[in-house]
């Protein structure tokens, strides 16, 4: 390679690496408003001001919806497995929500309790079908039960 | 040891080579694209979760792999044209960037119609999805400097000069759904095993699809170049002798 190639090389080298780290410096100090919401232990820590429009994330606890009968009412609790917040929501939810399922509220903290102007589902990256699925499920009962079987035993004695 | 880099920047070269390479690529491409469509419709099973919208991935996700391909392509292009000055270098970068957009475009749009559904909302400024769509405006961003300068060197140079920055996003785009929590979920792990997630009986025609829609890419920046090449050497005697034969 000749040398005012190569030197021309190197200057571009230069400018992308510094621009890199430019880029990369300024996402990371970002990194708090980049993240599409806040988790249920960061309210818990007392990050957000109460009535501060927000958006939450985290599992449906399961066990833990109670749909109104003659209403759209819905309260659930959204718990990222460390801390748990109560979540209030006039509305319909999205076909995919159900217990154990992610979810992206919007909304506001009213009182430790999160008052919900829009629910979104989040689905993970593990496609598959209803028969693995079964079969996945099947499988971990299986595992489950002698557990069940011995601890039943001992209380039996 | 340059020899064969700098025959491949031959304008000529490659107009001779890639008229070659077209009817394999044609074919290629048509058999995987059935295949692919075939069993991405009517043969994988429905998802536990999604039911029949899991069909949808197998535009989307072809089709967004691919336009991350194009950033990097224009910049590696883009510095054979600061450096090396290969005319052939800054044709194809010119080429891609119209059909980046157009590929960007789609992966935005089959992902609002996936999301829809699934999520309950068409769009959420996600790490992801905003990411995403920086890149297509980047891509109009140089398809406007590439008409906006009119000397042809100075907008080669410029437009380079943003091909390359502009790649920085890419990996930003690749790694924004681990980096930052999104509504995007994360890349599927592939399992070998049939009896777990993302097992052959889903990816098999996935990377079919991929591998269909890159045959889909290749072609169009294949014939774009080549008219291309036809208009920038259009002086040039071989041109010349191409176009008689055509008339006659």
């Amino acid at each position: 390679m000749k040398a005012h190639r190569r030197k021309k090389l190197t200057i571009i080298g230069f400018i992308a690496t510094g621009l890199a780290v430019a880029i990369g410096l300024s996402l990371y100090a970002l990194s708090n408003t980049i993240d599409l919401f806040f988790t249920p232990s960061q309210i818990a820590a007392g990050e957000v001001s109460d009535g501060q429009r927000i958006r939450i994330g985290g599992m449906v606890k399961e066990g833990s919806v109670e749909q109104s009968q003659d209403s759209l009412h819905v309260e659930f609790v959204a718990t990222d497995y460390s801390h748990d917040l109560r979540v209030r929501y006039d509305g319909i939810l999205p076909d995919l929500f159900r217990e154990g399922q992610g979810v992206v509220v919007e909304g506001a903290v009213a009182n430790g309790v999160f008052e919900a102007s829009r629910v979104l589902a989040k689905h993970d990256e593990n496609y598959m079908s209803v028969e693995v699925k079964a079969a996945l499920d099947a499988a971990e009962r299986d595992r489950a039960m002698p557990v069940m079987a011995t601890e039943g035993g001992a209380s039996g004695t | 040891m340059w020899q064969w880099f700098y025959r491949l920047g031959s304008p000529k070269w490659f107009y001779e080579m890639s008229g070659k390479w077209l009817p394999w690529l044609y074919v290629l491409m048509t058999v995987l694209m059935s295949v692919g469509i075939v069993w991405a419709l009517l043969f994988v099973p429905q998802d536990y979760q999604q039911g029949d919208t899991i069909r949808i991935m197998y535009v989307h996700v072809p089709v967004a792999s691919i336009s991350l391909a194009c950033f990097p392509l224009m910049a590696v292009a883009g510095i054979i044209t600061l450096v090396w000055k290969m005319k052939l270098a800054d044709m194809v970068a010119k080429c891609a960037a119209p059909i980046g957009a157009w590929f960007t475009a789609v992966a935005l749009a089959t992902g609002a119609i996936w999301g829809q559904p699934i999520w309950g909302t068409w769009w959420a400024w996600d790490a992801r999805l905003t990411s995403m769509l920086i890149q297509f405006f980047l891509l109009i961003g140089v398809i406007a400097l590439r008409s906006a300068i009119e000397s042809p060197d100075d907008s080669a140079r410029a437009c380079a000069l943003l091909a390359i920055v502009g790649a920085i996003n890419v990996p930003i785009i690749k790694y924004s759904v681990e980096w930052w929590n999104t509504l995007h979920q994360p890349a599927s792990n592939f399992s070998m095993d049939n009896e777990s997630a993302f097992g052959p009986e889903i990816w098999v025609p996935l990377v079919i699809m991929i591998f269909a829609v890159y045959c889909f890419f290749v072609i169009s920046l294949i014939l774009s170049t080549r008219n291309e090449i036809l208009r920038r050497e259009r002086r040039a005697q071989w041109v010349q002798d191409i176009v008689a034969v055509e008339k006659v």
